[in-house]
Formats: structure tokens, sequence, C-alpha cells
């Protein structure tokens, strides 16, 4: 069991969730996730830890309202109970000084995104960090990434915050300025996918960290497998993050829509018994 | 075989009084007359709709009858046929005279999972292929698993619930990484020697491979808790959600004061076999199929984990993890569920009980062929199959012959789910945390013949060394690293008090 210390909206669908565990806390690196299951009849999902806080044991999770899982972690408080947290998982992320870093980081995508902000900023980087978000109320971690970015520049799609436009937009901007010398990308698969096609035309080395689909997190199912230079990868094991310019973006697309009618359906039936139970 | 056979040993037991004259009550002849008794099974179009358990059990009687026909052999071959050395003869013998509870404590002494064992070993290629009914007589072996399981369900249902007798406690620290069939018997095997035993385990529930893969209508879970909890009584801890080179490594634990570890991570990872289209949506491992449904629910209503299946399944595979599979499609809807092998029938890995029970339950097969290149539709999903014949050809390292493709012999299939079950590699996480721990070029980890590592009290066992085997395999590992770890233990931490 592993306890809710504290609960916060980001913005109107996204939380944060700051979890006892102090294992967890202590082990992990930029990069890293865990696989949390809420109850006995709950799925294994896979989050990435967005901050950790090694005296206190917890670390932070961001989830996005999207699913019947994500749903349920979204209405728990502070002092309930998660049943099972297991990690960190995956590869760390590698980081070193090479100069400058062009981080950009779209909807949700922007909380995986802070921990390699951060540490490449410790690492001596000038680190230029973009978060795009539809609108205003979508933007996340402000604050946070403002600290650890020599610059920070937010674009939203209707431009009621920030540069209106797409991150792709941003990331060009930013490349014909000046020299970047590796750049990540973080967010939906589509949004990486255009990331990945722009800082390529411009050979510009590009990391991305992928959020497939998963069930045990430690390379026994395979349900997380993408094609990257050809060959198949598990992103639990081997990844989750892999040079954008081979990851086969359109095949993770069609695997994340795997399940999409089966989880439509749960959520709707998970809707009607919320509503069933609230207005009882 | 494992464990060389002890003449001597067994020759005196069987001299014991009792034997001897339970031996002459009924004439050889008069033994070797009786028909091997038949499994009774659940009906198979009722089962495969239910995860009602396929064997049902003997009754008493029809167990007391089949061991009758065991010969009580003055060399009992089918002990060298057990990869853990179960005195066979023994526990059938008390069977016979009527004492099931004793011939329950015969199979305790070299396993601790027999209701398992009884149920899931490939009895036909071990213990009952060295009988003396199959080597001398041309007749069916004794049924020696159908009776293990019978001695060590009655035991669960009519025994006092008894753990085995424990050594003092010394206060000594071990640490046993997965809770799968190796898992489990280094941790009795060490709680036994008095040692304080902590399990720690990656997934959320206990059993490994034994939960998360195996079917519920071949092992009931409940089988699997009852022996987990025999080993949390004997004052084993258990540890979920804990992965050893991730969460905390060998290092960090040493710290904690453990002083020798065994790891028996097993072999999940997945083969695939690299063909166009293998990663459209709809294809998915075994593992990921059976994980799905085993451990999480998948397919019942109650839980959230979705699962994929179909009207038309193929499972490309001939093992036990093949059938579980395509049984198990066919449990959940599937019109036509296929299993297609490149070898024939003969070859096939799977027990041959398996094999019977899918075909009893309707399950395709497609032997001699295998899948080349699958095709989706607009969204990625699968929708067809091409395949390609296969013809044997000269027979490979493994002594089976060996699959040549037959050019020109290719046909498509309609599927709209595919399981493949062509293997498993070792597990990579608890070797890529110590760079320094010796491996060969399969990623299995080296152990020497106590199944120590390359690393001083560091013990390996199961998949993890063996790549993709069986239960009872893993469980012979277990109780050769239990020795091992207790004599390094003494040899090593004795010494520096």
């Amino acid at each position: 069991m592993f306890k809710i210390i504290e609960k916060k909206f980001l913005s109107e669908n996204v939380a944060r969730l700051v979890i006892e565990a102090p294992y967890i806390a202590k082990s992990r690196r930029a990069g890293h996730f865990i696989i949390l299951r809420i109850d006995k009849n709950g799925e294994r999902i896979p989050l990435t830890i967005s901050d950790a806080d090694v005296e206190k044991g917890t670390i932070s999770l961001i989830v996005q309202r999207v699913g019947v899982s994500s749903h349920k972690l979204c209405a728990m408080n502070a002092g309930d109970f998660i049943l099972d947290v297991v990690g960190p998982l995956g590869k760390a992320t590698h980081i070193a000084n090479v100069g400058t870093v062009l981080c950009a980081g779209g909807g949700v995508g922007v909380a995986p995104l802070f921990p390699i902000v951060q540490a490449m900023k410790l690492a001596g980087n000038r680190v230029i960090t973009i978060i795009a978000a539809r609108n205003k109320d979508l933007v996340i971690l402000e604050n946070e990434m403002a600290e650890y970015s020599d610059e920070l520049i937010v674009m939203t799609d209707d431009g009621s915050k920030g540069t209106k436009g797409l991150v792709t937009q941003g990331m060009e901007e930013v490349i014909l300025r000046e020299k970047v010398n590796q750049a990540i990308v973080i967010g939906p698969a589509i949004m990486m996918k255009f990331a990945a096609l722009t800082t390529k035309k411009y050979d510009i080395p590009t990391m991305a960290s992928l959020n497939t689909i998963m069930v045990d997190g430690t390379g026994m199912c395979g349900a997380c497998r993408v094609s990257v230079g050809g060959k198949t990868e598990f992103v639990c094991v081997d990844g989750p993050e892999f040079d954008a310019h081979k990851v086969n973006f359109d095949e993770m697309l069609s695997r994340l829509g795997a399940y999409k009618e089966k989880e439509s359906e749960n959520y709707d039936e998970y809707v009607k018994s919320y509503e069933a139970t609230a207005l009882n | 075989m494992e464990e060389e056979l002890n003449e001597e040993y067994y020759k005196a037991e069987r001299k014991t009084e009792w034997r001897d004259k339970l031996r002459k009550e009924i004439k050889a002849k008069e033994r070797t007359d009786i028909s091997r008794v038949r499994m009774p099974e659940a009906d198979p179009n009722v089962r495969n709709k239910s995860n009602l358990e396929v064997n049902k059990g003997l009754t008493l009687e029809m167990a007391l009858g089949e061991s009758h026909r065991c010969l009580d052999c003055a060399v009992p071959t089918c002990i060298v046929g057990c990869p853990v050395g179960t005195n066979i003869p023994k526990f059938i013998k008390y069977l016979e005279a009527g004492d099931v509870l004793g011939a329950a404590e015969v199979l305790k002494e070299n396993n601790s999972l027999p209701a398992i064992c009884g149920r899931v070993c490939p009895q036909e290629i071990q213990c009952e292929a060295q009988c003396f009914y199959v080597k001398k007589l041309s007749k069916e072996g004794a049924a020696i698993g159908h009776l293990e399981r019978f001695v060590a369900d009655y035991a669960r249902e009519h025994g006092p619930t008894t753990i085995p007798t424990l050594a003092e406690p010394n206060g000594i620290k071990m640490a046993v990484i997965g809770s799968g069939p190796a898992g489990l018997t280094v941790a009795g095997e060490l709680a036994k020697f008095g040692y304080d035993v902590t399990v720690f385990e990656a997934l959320h529930d206990l059993g490994g491979v034994l939960k998360y893969g195996i079917p519920e209508f071949r092992l009931p879970k409940s089988i699997v808790d009852y022996e987990i909890n025999t080993i949390k009584n004997m004052g084993v801890k258990f540890i979920t959600n804990f992965i050893v080179g991730k969460t905390a490594t060998i290092d960090d634990l040493k710290e904690e004061g453990y002083v020798a570890f065994f790891i028996a991570s097993g072999a999940g990872l997945p083969n695939f076999m690299n063909i166009p289209g293998e990663n459209y949506s709809g294809i998915q491992s075994a593992n990921e199929f059976l994980t799905r449904v085993n451990l999480m629910g998948g397919g019942n209503k109650n839980f959230d984990t979705p699962v994929h299946t179909g009207k038309n399944v193929v499972v490309v595979g001939g093992g036990n993890t093949a059938m579980d599979s395509v049984r198990t499609a066919k449990r959940m809807g599937a019109e036509r569920a296929i299993i297609m092998y490149r070898r024939s029938m003969e070859e096939m890995p799977a027990r041959a009980e398996e094999i019977k029970h899918a075909i009893e339950e309707g399950i395709e097969f497609i032997n001699l062929a295998s899948p080349i290149e699958y095709f989706a539709d607009e969204r990625g999903k699968v929708k067809k199959m091409r395949v390609q014949k296969m013809e044997l050809g000269e027979p490979d390292a493994s002594g089976r012959r060996r699959p040549v493709a037959v050019e020109g012999s290719e046909y498509d299939i309609d599927v709209d789910s595919v399981v493949i079950a062509v293997g498993v590699s070792p597990n990579p996480i608890v070797q890529q945390s110590m760079p320094e721990l010796e491996i060969t070029k399969w990623n299995t980890i080296k152990v020497d013949e106590n199944m120590m590592t390359s690393i001083l009290g560091l013990f390996a066992g199961g998949d993890i060394v063996r790549g993709g085997a069986t239960v009872i395999l893993a469980m012979g590992d277990g109780r050769k690293a239990a020795t091992g770890m207790h004599t390094y233990v003494q040899a090593d931490v004795f010494a520096k008090i």
C-alpha cells in the first residue's frame, strides 16, 4: 500500500500526486517511470516520475484524466492508498553537457520532461524549454520549468497564453536563431512525430520518450514494443527514450489505439456508474 | 537426469517389513493385468466455455486401484526420471497401504509443491517414461502424476495444516529474487535450515509463471496460494512490487544485512519472429495475452484491464504456452482457435495431455506451417496472415527434424487476433544492474555445480539459468541452490564469527 501525501489539480484534467515510496524516491533518475495499480480490480498503468524527494521518501506523479484508471486516480485524495506502485522502471535519461539543449513538451508530456530539464540544467547545459498546450488552462509546470530553463517559451494552439502556434513552430524559430546541439521531445505521439521531422531537417540529434501501452513494465509482455530503426524494441526495458528520428511513430499510433474501443466502453460504463452513485 | 540413483538407500527402504508384505499381497501378474486409470475430465464442450479445471482428479478408489499397478521395483528407475528425485515407489506404497497422509509426507521430503507438479509436470517424458511398464512391458506406465496430484490434494483437503520441521532460527538473512517455482522452492528449503528468508517479487501477486502464465483451468490459483501460504507459515517473508536491480540493487540489500542471494527472475522476455507486420495491433505475445487474462482479470467485466481476443485466433507455436493460449482464446469466445506449428504433431513439445485436451476442446491444428507476413486494415489492426508450408528435413541440434520452407506454398488466412508463443528469453533486469555478472551468449546467468554465479554468495536457478524450461526443473535447481547457499553461508559466515 502506498500512501498519497498530497494531491493538487494543475489544470482541469491534470493532477499531481505525491506518493510515499522511499525506495523508488532513492533509486529514481530522470527518465524513469513507475507502474501502479489503484485497487485489486485495477489495471497496471505506467506513469513517469516527474519529481522525487529522497529525504521525505516521496515521488511525484502527474496524471491526466483520459480513461477509467486515470479518472479514478484523479478522484483520490491525500490520505488515500494506492494498492501497488512499482519502479523505478526503464532506462534513465543519458545526461551530459552537450551545449545547448532544446526541450519541447506537449500537453501532459511536460510532466516527464521536467526531470530531464532539471538534470540537463544541473549538468551545465544551456536549456531552452518549450511547453505547449491547447489553451491556457492546460499549461502545467510553468514556474518549475522556468526555474531550470535559461529560456522558457509557452505556446498555445489558440493563443490564450504565450505565443500562438504549434510546438514545431516554436522549435523551428529557436533552431533558426541559434545552434542547438540536442533536442528532447515528449508529448502525444503525433506531436513527437512532427517534432522529430522538424529537427531531422536540421540534423539535430533528438530523443523522444515514448508512452506506449504496458502491462508488467519489466519486459515480460511486449505490449509496449515499437519499431526503432526497423528493429523491435521494448519501451519498458530498452526505453522509454529512443532516437526520435528512428522511431516508427505511425506504428506506435496504431498500437496505442489497440484498446480504444474497449477502453471507451469501459469508460462510458464507469461514468454511468459514477453518475449513478453521485445521484443517489 | 539431475540426481544419481542411490540404490543402497532405496533397497534398504524397499526391504522394510511392511513393503515386503504389501508386495506379496498381490501377484505381479495380477498387478500388470490392471489397466491404467483414466483421469475424469470435465466435458470438453462445457469446459471450453468456462474456467473449470479440466482434470477433476481421481477418487480414492481409483487412486488405490492405480497404486496396485506399481510393482515396487527393485531398481526404481522412475526416480531417475524425476528432476527432484521424488521417492515414487515409497509414496505409492504408502497410498496402497491406505496411509494417504503418509504418502503426502513422502512427497514433501523432496518436493515442496507436489499438488502443482502433479498437474503441470511432463510425466510422460520423465518419471512415467522410466517406468518398468513402459520400458519392459510396452504398456502404459503407472499414472505417477495423477497419483501425486491425488495424494497432495487429499492431504490439503483432509490432512492437518502442518509445516515441515524447521531448524532453530539462526537470524541470517537470505534474499530470494522472484516468487516462481524456483524461488518458492529455495525459500522453503532455506526456511527449513533456519534462515531468515525474504522473497522479492516484481509483480503485485506471488507465484510468477504459476500465476501469470498457467491458466486456471489447468492449475487453479487457490492451489498455488495454498502452497505459498504454507511457505509463509514457515516464516518466509514476501515483498511484492519490488524489482531487485531497479527498486534496490543487490548491493543495497547487502547493506540491509542479506548475506546470500538467489536469482530466479525467470525467462520473462517473449521472443517474436521478426517478420513483416508483426507489430500490427491485434498481434500479441502469449505472455501478454495470458498475463492480461490470468493475472489482471482481462475478459472479466469486474476488472479494468482490457484484453484483445477475436473470432479467428491463430496461436503460433507448439509448446505448453501455445496450448494454454489457444485454449484460453477458445474459452473467450473464438470461433476458430488455431495452433500453427512449424513441425508435425509428433515433434510438438507440449505435454501430451494438453494436446489431447486441446483437440477435444475443438482446437484446430495447422501443422508444418509458419507465418511469414501479416496484413492490417486501415487502422493498423491485423486482418490476414500469410502462411508458408513446411516440410521436415534433417535432424537439427535438438535431434528433432528441422522444418524446411516449401517454396511457392504460401497461402492466406483471415485472422483478427494472433498470439505469438515461440519461446522466451531470460529477463534482462538483474543482469543489466550487475555488469560484472557472467552471462552466456543466450543471456542466461552462468552458474557452477552448486548453482553459484560468478559472484560469491550470489546463486541463480530456474529459467534465468536454463532459458525456457519446466516448473520441475526450476524446482530441482531450487533444491540444489538451497544446499549450495547453506554450505556457502556455513563456511563463509560462521568462519567470521
